[in-house]
């Protein structure tokens, strides 16, 4: 899609709602170097959103769609939860079809797109809790890993179930009390995201949404790797505030405070060989470019 | 948005030339063919220009779905792979479908339950998506025998649902079917049931169109709503997410578009007529005694008719094509002079006569039955006995049957 696409017939602008307004003047569809730096002086990708106040899921979605590196030519996945609460505000296609079967639906839409535009990138980027991604939705989330789709999953990990009101899930930490867990979790926190290297994914990182920039790096990277070399996985810790007791202004902290050296959220990532050598390339042509404009900005 | 443009007359990467659906169903030269069932709906679909087709081994299921596998890899399908379940595989056909792309799959028996989740959904994204439904048992003790039973629990699904008798049949509608299914004003899946093993795996005489002909292309554009591509605005769906609301908006909402689906259905009544020929077929529903069937139930009612003609009773038939949109008008006409209705049925529950009772006046004439389930098959004279049985006639004792 090219923004010319969303351009409104001059008759009909003011009939226009504002936010459709703002997006055709100034959203960043097609602009290179998009990233977190644009919040603020340019339409997010993002309307209103219905998260309770202070949510770090809202945060991750923002950061998220300033990231994607081709959002004009990028479908989203979604699945039930508290993330569907917000796609329907998002200014990408979007697809929210039943629980948990999110990564199958990416599946199909990543081949039928492939079909429909085999000279054109498209990207396929899924988005789900960690109730869709690791229980009801494992089977489909590990397969797509398993055939290397070329898609991205992202799961926000707020270790619970937050939308149906606070459940025990598999990426709960053990011992934790929680409603179906009454005497505390039984078992440890899942390790999907070494589950997902050894199923296949050439890129997984572990970390909270604290830091937009570290965000911006590591949705691009994922979304790039996959578009060329096979699946990403990226979970981000997203706390739910309200199940965890938290006040709406301390969702940053427990980010801050989870993602210590020690604490589960520590940043780790993983690269298979290919996504390095492809990430190389990259930077080399990153750089080269950066030096063609610095010598044209000289000359100039 | 990408040109929505005619390609009849022009060809596809096969050499295939894209005809128009009509002219290639209905004029274009027929060639009669020994094949299987499952040899059938390959054949179909090399002219079907199908863009993905996703497979699933155990259902129990029909060779067809590794058959088209084979097509694929001759190049007439755009992508084809296995799923891990047929939940996961109805889940990738909606992806493929929300991308724009003609879709094709097949299921049978328990694959059906286990995927039955994606099928109100499909109708309710208006994807049309086509899935071979080869109809098994779904018991337990486990059984892989034929057994309808499963087509009563696609009904109130959003579906279309067709009831193929024969492989012909099956021939023609995978192929009218997307005709059907892609109207933009239907625009809803369509469940093509045959009886599984019956017509799978029996061998016919089919005629088919010419290999070298193919359907037109789907046009995704042509959809009442978005292709979920970015080739078109991404418009802001709705400004509070429905699912969580509980208020006046939000259940009319939900209302309306549940009606719409049922109102598509009943907007597809007048293209099934067109490209299948009526939602029935009848012969002789002036006689008094009429039999109402789908599916292989009706070649063994027209068995049975013929026996009872032997005996000097005249018997009607009626062949039951389309079960959604349901032929009411039509079955109700069809039986107005019958004083005594009788509705064979593989399946235990009889799920066709209930339809039936609720459609026609006086349904103290529809006789449920026979029944046979759980992969038995109906001979003729059974249907026969119960004929005779119920209109006092002297019926010799089938062996077995302990009448």
């Amino acid at each position: 899609m090219s923004k010319e696409r969303i351009k409104i017939s001059p008759d009909l602008y003011d009939i226009m709602p504002s936010d459709y307004q703002d997006l055709v003047q100034s959203a960043t569809y097609g602009k290179e170097d998009r990233g977190w730096k644009d919040i603020g002086t340019s339409k997010e990708l993002i309307e209103q959103h219905s998260l309770c106040a202070g949510c770090p899921e809202s945060m991750a979605f923002r950061y998220i769609l300033a990231s994607l590196p081709n959002p004009e030519d990028t479908v989203m996945v979604g699945s039930t939860g508290c993330t569907s609460l917000v796609f329907p505000m998002v200014a990408v296609h979007n697809i929210h079809s039943l629980f948990g079967n999110q990564n199958a639906i990416a599946s199909g839409l990543k081949r039928a797109l492939s079909v429909r535009f085999p000279d054109r990138v498209k990207d396929v980027v899924v988005l789900a809790g960690d109730g869709a991604t690791v229980d009801i939705g494992l089977d489909m989330t590990l397969q797509a890993w398993f055939r290397q789709e070329k898609f991205t999953t992202i799961c926000f990990d707020n270790e619970l179930y937050a939308n149906t009101g606070g459940q025990e899930s598999g990426l709960m930490q053990k011992g934790f009390v929680a409603k179906m867990a009454p005497v505390g979790k039984l078992f440890d926190k899942v390790r999907l995201p070494e589950i997902a290297r050894e199923s296949g994914c050439h890129y997984v990182v572990n970390c909270t949404v604290s830091k937009p920039s570290l965000v911006e790096k590591v949705i691009r990277n994922s979304v790039l790797i996959a578009r060329e070399i096979g699946p990403t996985y990226i979970q981000l810790y997203t706390p739910c505030i309200l199940e965890i007791g938290k006040n709406s202004m301390e969702g940053l902290q427990e980010m801050r405070d989870s993602e210590k050296p020690t604490e589960r959220f520590a940043y780790k990532e993983y690269v298979s060989e290919p996504a390095k050598q492809f990430l190389a390339e990259l930077a080399a042509k990153d750089k080269e470019r950066k030096a063609a404009a610095k010598q044209l900005a000289g000359k100039a | 948005m990408a040109e929505t443009k005619s390609h009849i007359g022009t060809q596809n990467k096969k050499g295939q030339t894209y005809t128009d659906a009509w002219q290639m169903m209905h004029e274009a030269p027929r060639n009669p063919s020994f094949y299987t069932g499952s040899e059938v709906i390959k054949e179909a679909l090399r002219r079907a220009s199908c863009d993905v087709m996703i497979a699933y081994p155990i259902t129990p299921q029909s060779e067809a779905a590794a058959l088209i596998g084979e097509l694929f890899a001759e190049g007439y399908i755009g992508d084809y792979f296995r799923g891990e379940s047929e939940f996961a595989v109805m889940s990738q056909c909606a992806g493929a479908a929300f991308g724009g792309a003609r879709v094709f799959t097949t299921t049978a028996g328990p694959g059906t339950m286990r995927a039955m989740e994606n099928f109100p959904m499909w109708a309710g994204a208006r994807l049309p998506i086509q899935m071979i439904v080869t109809c098994r048992g779904i018991n337990s003790p486990l059984s892989i025998q034929p057994d309808t039973i499963e087509i009563s629990y696609l009904l109130n699904t959003g579906m279309l649902v067709w009831h193929a008798e024969t492989a012909q049949d099956f021939f023609d509608w995978i192929l009218k079917g997307f005709m059907v299914s892609e109207e933009p004003e239907v625009h809803l899946p369509l469940a093509l049931c045959c009886d599984g093993f019956f017509v799978t795996h029996t061998k016919d005489v089919v005629n088919l169109t010419p290999a070298d002909m193919c359907l037109p292309p789907y046009d995704p554009y042509r959809s009442p709503v978005p292709c979920m591509d970015m080739e078109c605005p991404p418009v802001r769906m709705m400004r509070d997410p429905f699912i969580m609301k509980s208020n006046y908006i939000s259940y009319a909402t939900h209302a309306s578009w549940q009606q719409e689906i049922w109102a598509a259905i009943e907007r597809s009544r007048k293209h099934t007529i067109k490209w299948i020929n009526g939602l029935i077929d009848t012969e002789n529903t002036d006689a008094e005694v009429v039999i109402v069937a789908s599916g292989t139930a009706v070649s063994q009612g027209r068995e049975a008719i013929r026996l009872l003609e032997d005996e000097g009773v005249r018997c009607g038939l009626i062949k039951v094509k389309s079960l959604r949109p349901w032929p009411g008008e039509e079955i109700r006409e069809a039986t107005k002079n019958a004083k005594h209705i009788f509705v064979p049925e593989f399946n235990v529950t009889g799920w066709l006569a209930k339809e039936i009772k609720a459609t026609i006046p006086n349904s103290e004439r529809v006789h449920a039955g026979p029944h046979v389930c759980g992969g038995m098959t109906m001979p003729p004279e059974i249907i026969v006995s119960e004929i005779k049985t119920a209109l006092g006639l002297r019926s010799e004792s089938l062996a077995g049957r302990g009448s």
